[in-house]
């Protein structure tokens, strides 16, 4: 009965994607809702290893600049084709991924997310100070829009959407194989608590490093689709910044929920563009909301929702096995 | 089935466990007691894996397991339950479970990617055996409310349960009748003594004297990390130096005080 009620609500979410164009008063909606959705992409990779394993790595943005970046240098550099160098983007920050995790993941709650601070921050100079390989502080400019697919051209706002979506649409059905399925369960007992997991033979090096890796496969490869979309990268891109903007999307939408990073993902650059008249005091109004939701609806949007589900269901269950006596009514 | 000899942990300066050596017989109940800061969970944590020890050997049915990690020693068949169980609150309860059996499955994240057929059999089994270890603890009527939502004593019935559902031979039961109140004891022991009779070996820590003394078999007293009496209850319940421990040497009725073996 739930499972058929969130698959329709997934369908009817994918159609409102779909349509969302026809909505779009202009162009300029468009380029905000993709963007919207590449760092939507992001945060969902960051929520597989903060909501779902419980370590919360501070250097997600660093990531999500090695696949921008994979793809500005290869692409005007190297000439590498874009699509190549997109996927390059995702294995790259993968590899970088396993030697930060192997070493980082050695350390526990707070320390490990100090060091991924710290490691974050390594990542930002090193773009910033490399000139001959990044092009430093000036940035790459001039990327390349993403070459035809057959017939499929992406030179407008419109059909950059519908890339930009097409690829969320891959990376959100991915993570809800990933995140019902045992390894997902496994990642949860590890959040849930490292000793039990370990008691009950869970492996949490292993299973901590693979989520790590997932988790920046996801950064990486919307930063490939960042470069192809905006063309343009600087360092700022890698800032520890970039990754708090993520946490605040799933702190909204709810930690540890496949939905909630998305909405909050969504919902949040929407928000900021319609107090932008209060440019730089738009914080005043943010801190107060994310304080207000932390305390009030601490598992945010959609957590608080699927709690509240998963109680009537549960009332829904047992008040009929009590009656019916049978344990699948 | 577990036999430790000269077992020692030191935290820098401090042993937290010194020199103790005893045996955890199969199909028994064996039960662990002291006085707080006794260095009984450090006891427990060097058995299952979760601390290496600074000395001495643990053999667990003829293999030596001195420096095997945890999640290895879960593998073997020795699972332990917490003082305090932490569940993942907003889940139900079977869904809380279902991960227990985990470390007997192999499906990996290319089973997951592609969706294999061996995932969705592993996935069935695990809930199976989440479903029957349910039911053994007695919460079959539980598996959907929320984790968050169930009691103490409840609580403690899942503890055992998320433990059985790894197919264990040797269960380690922290405190599992901490903080339930005396009825919900008496049916915890009755839950314990089940495990026994089902086939397993159960090795717990309690500070419910009257509980341990109906239900154990055997019973080593740790006090300040050392070993200072093991015997039945009867023994225990008659030996001075655990009296002195509990209640001071007022108490016990002597000036000098030897520990004492009842094994030997």
């Amino acid at each position: 009965m739930s499972a058929g009620a969130a698959r329709i609500g997934w369908i009817l979410l994918f159609l409102a994607g779909l349509a969302f164009p026809l909505l779009a008063r202009n162009d300029y909606h468009l380029t905000v809702m993709s963007t919207a959705y590449i760092f939507a992409l992001a945060t969902l990779g960051l929520n597989l290893l903060v909501g779902y394993t419980g370590q919360f790595n501070l250097a997600h943005s660093g990531f999500m600049a090695v696949g921008a970046y994979t793809v500005g240098i290869l692409t005007v550099d190297h000439q590498v084709p874009f699509w190549i160098a997109f996927a390059l983007s995702g294995v790259f920050a993968t590899v970088l991924g396993f030697f930060v995790g192997i070493v980082s993941l050695r350390l526990k709650g707070h320390f490990f997310s100090i060091f991924t601070l710290s490691v974050g921050y390594i990542m930002f100079l090193v773009i910033e100070k490399w000139d001959s390989l990044t092009h430093g502080p000036v940035g790459i400019i001039g990327i390349p829009v993403p070459t035809p697919i057959g017939p499929l051209r992406f030179e407008t706002p419109l059909s950059l959407y519908y890339l930009v979506f097409a690829v969320l649409v891959v990376g959100v059905w991915l993570m809800h194989r990933i995140t019902r399925s045992l390894l997902g369960r496994t990642f949860l007992a590890i959040r849930n608590s490292d000793a039990l997991a370990e008691s009950i033979g869970i492996n949490l090096m292993r299973n901590k490093l693979l989520a790590f890796m997932l988790s920046v496969f996801y950064a990486g490869m919307a930063g490939g689709l960042y470069a192809g979309f905006v063309r343009f990268l600087g360092p700022g891109l890698a800032g520890v910044e970039t990754t708090f903007d993520m946490t605040v999307s799933m702190l909204v939408g709810g930690l540890g929920t496949l939905l909630g990073p998305l909405v909050g993902a969504i919902m949040m650059p929407w928000l900021a563009q319609y107090l932008q008249f209060l440019q730089e005091y738009r914080f005043i109004v943010f801190g107060p909301i994310l304080i207000l939701l932390v305390i009030f609806v601490p598992h945010g949007i959609v957590g608080s929702f699927l709690a509240w589900r998963t109680r009537r269901v549960s009332a829904q269950r047992t008040a009929a096995t009590t009656v019916g006596g049978g344990r699948d009514a | 089935m577990l036999e430790i000899s000269h077992l020692t942990k030191r935290f820098g300066g401090l042993a937290a466990v010194h020199d103790v050596s005893t045996t955890i017989e199969a199909g028994r109940i064996n039960a662990i007691i002291g006085p707080n800061g006794a260095g009984k969970t450090t006891f427990f944590n060097l058995i299952n894996g979760v601390h290496r020890p600074t000395s001495g050997r643990i053999v667990f049915k003829g293999q030596d397991v001195t420096n095997l990690p945890a999640d290895q020693m879960a593998r073997l068949g020795i699972a332990r339950t917490f003082q305090s169980t932490t569940l993942f609150d907003v889940a139900s309860v079977l869904d809380n479970l279902i991960v227990g059996h985990r470390l007997r499955t192999r499906s990996g994240l290319w089973d997951v990617l592609v969706g294999s057929a061996r995932l969705r059999q592993e996935e069935q089994i695990c809930r199976e055996k989440a479903r029957a270890a349910l039911d053994f603890v007695g919460l079959a009527h539980l598996e959907h409310r929320v984790a968050g939502d169930i009691s103490q004593e409840e609580r403690k019935r899942l503890a055992f349960a998320l433990a059985l559902s790894t197919d264990p031979s040797l269960v380690l039961l922290d405190e599992p009748a901490g903080g339930v109140n005396p009825d919900e004891t008496v049916g915890l022991a009755e839950l314990i003594r089940k495990m026994v009779r089902s086939g397993l070996t159960v090795c717990l820590i309690e500070h419910k004297m009257d509980m341990i003394m109906s239900l154990a078999d055997k019973i080593l007293v740790l006090n300040y990390g050392e070993r200072i009496a093991e015997g039945t209850p009867a023994e225990i319940s008659a030996n001075p130096a655990v009296i002195d421990a509990y209640l001071g040497t007022d108490h016990a009725g002597i000036d000098h005080l030897e520990p004492i073996d009842a094994r030997a």
